[in-house]
């Protein structure tokens, strides 16, 4: 029979089964946010690896070796992405030590698990598929760390076969992988909350205190196996990532493109950065002590009471001759230390006698420079 | 990163009156500066205490 001729009747009941879709979820089935690297609020040109975010939005990037490298934005991309994320080594490290490592890793939040039911015996098997692309080809390995109650990390060996050629790779990972019970136990469970769940991982080189077994859960440090090439022993080596997606059951479905209002919005979740220029007006102010004092609209619900940085030439624009002074030391103030989910932050500055004057009403933070023109940015940080 | 240096800061509580830590000053080497509410889910308050408990960093009290 021709496909064009095969309507829902002549497909048979029993032949597409509930068992057979039920772990599949349909919709938002990537439990990676920004997966297709489509979200760059911090920087998009190379940045030095810091043990922390960077570039990319919800990606950070380990690194404690006696190299260095960077990560930025690339168009080198497999079919149907805009952007891949390239790490390329600056210093070279030709032997790893022990203790030393370089990985890139996203933390997934605790409350967005609950479905793989870890830590009973209905625990789910997860399918990691991603592409890559390096000039160093070899074995390479990706590792889930588990953090609540105990923590859990089981790695898993890949290779990168062909040099410079992006290439498709899908992982499976049980919950008793290498005969293990520790998912499947009490102490396998993730709490139903706003911290850490899980950490996915990418390793570009482990030291040996680190080495594990490869598909195989332990409760010790094992992020990697001693399979695992060194990617920091050349200046040459390249490493890119996109289309990364971590979903529930057996097999590695087609990746879940979402809009970029869609995963902008994941990402603000954990960070929000608003860049402004010249006379932008970002918020509204009031006069609360000798403080200027600021109610500063968020586009998402944040994760967690967030962290605040400023970038220079940030002024209060106190009256309605257009007067400015500046402003230094925002930070979000007078929430809970639980207060989570909140969609507007109150934000204090330092104290500033004339932004708090009587005569003198704090209207709202503006940007400014002398020379005509400045672009700045307030960036809030709730990331895991 | 590095942490370069950890201070309190304070702002007078609008209820009771009174003056207390609100958030803490964090500076990188390199200068990257945050301030950090004292919130056990905040990431950068987390690896301040950590390095309080691990005796590599002091938190200086308020001006």
């Amino acid at each position: 029979m021709a496909l064009s001729t095969i309507g829902t009747n002549q497909i048979a009941s029993e032949a597409v089964t509930v068992p057979k879709v039920a772990d599949q979820v349909l919709s938002s089935k990537n439990l990676i946010i920004n997966g297709d690297m489509q979200c760059w609020q911090r920087a998009t040109a190379a940045t030095a690896a810091n043990n922390s975010y960077a570039t990319v939005d919800r990606w950070a990037f380990g690194e404690s070796t006696d190299g260095a490298y960077t990560s930025e934005q690339s168009t080198d991309t497999p079919t149907g992405t805009g952007f891949s994320v390239k790490a390329q080594v600056t210093t070279a490290d030709t032997s790893i030590a022990a203790a030393q490592f370089a990985y890139i890793y996203q933390e997934i939040e605790a409350q967005n698990l609950q479905p793989l039911q870890y830590g009973t015996s209905s625990a789910k098997t997860l399918t990691l598929s991603f592409w890559v692309k390096s000039n160093k080809t070899g074995t390479y390995t990706i590792n889930l760390v588990k953090r609540d109650s105990t923590a859990y990390l089981i790695p898993v060996e890949y290779t990168i076969s062909s040099a410079n050629t992006w290439e498709k790779k899908t992982i499976t990972i049980t919950p008793t992988a290498g005969s293990t019970s520790l998912i499947t136990a009490s102490a396998g469970a993730i709490a139903n909350d706003n911290g850490h769940g899980i950490q996915l991982g990418f390793g570009l080189a482990w030291g040996s205190d680190y080495h594990g077994t490869s598909n195989t859960w332990s409760a010790s440090s094992h992020y990697g196996t001693s399979n695992q090439v060194n990617w920091m022993d050349s200046t040459s080596n390249n490493f890119y990532l996109s289309q990364v997606q971590l979903e529930v059951g057996d097999t590695a479905t087609p990746f879940e493109h979402r809009s970029f209002g869609d995963e902008l919005a994941r990402c603000q979740r954990y960070l929000y950065r608003r860049d402004f220029n010249i006379y932008d007006v970002v918020c509204q102010g009031a006069a609360l002590g000798n403080k200027g004092s600021y109610c500063l609209h968020l586009p998402v619900s944040m994760r967690a009471k967030p962290s605040c940085s400023q970038g220079s030439g940030i002024y209060c624009w106190y009256n309605q001759a257009g007067s400015i002074t500046t402003q230094t030391g925002l930070a979000v103030s007078y929430m809970g230390n639980n207060d989570t989910n909140m969609t507007q932050a109150f934000i204090r500055a330092d104290d500033n006698s004339t932004a708090a004057s009587a005569t003198n009403y704090p209207l709202g933070l503006t940007s400014y420079n002398s020379s005509g023109s400045n672009s700045t940015f307030i960036q809030l940080d709730a990331e895991l | 990163m590095s942490i370069k240096s950890a201070q309190y800061k304070s702002d007078t509580n609008l209820v009771s009156k009174k003056t207390e830590n609100t958030h803490i000053e964090l500076i990188y080497e390199g200068g990257e500066k945050w301030q950090v509410p004292l919130s056990e889910n905040n990431r950068h308050y987390a690896e301040i205490q950590r390095q309080v408990s691990a005796g590599t960093l002091t938190i200086e009290d308020a001006d």
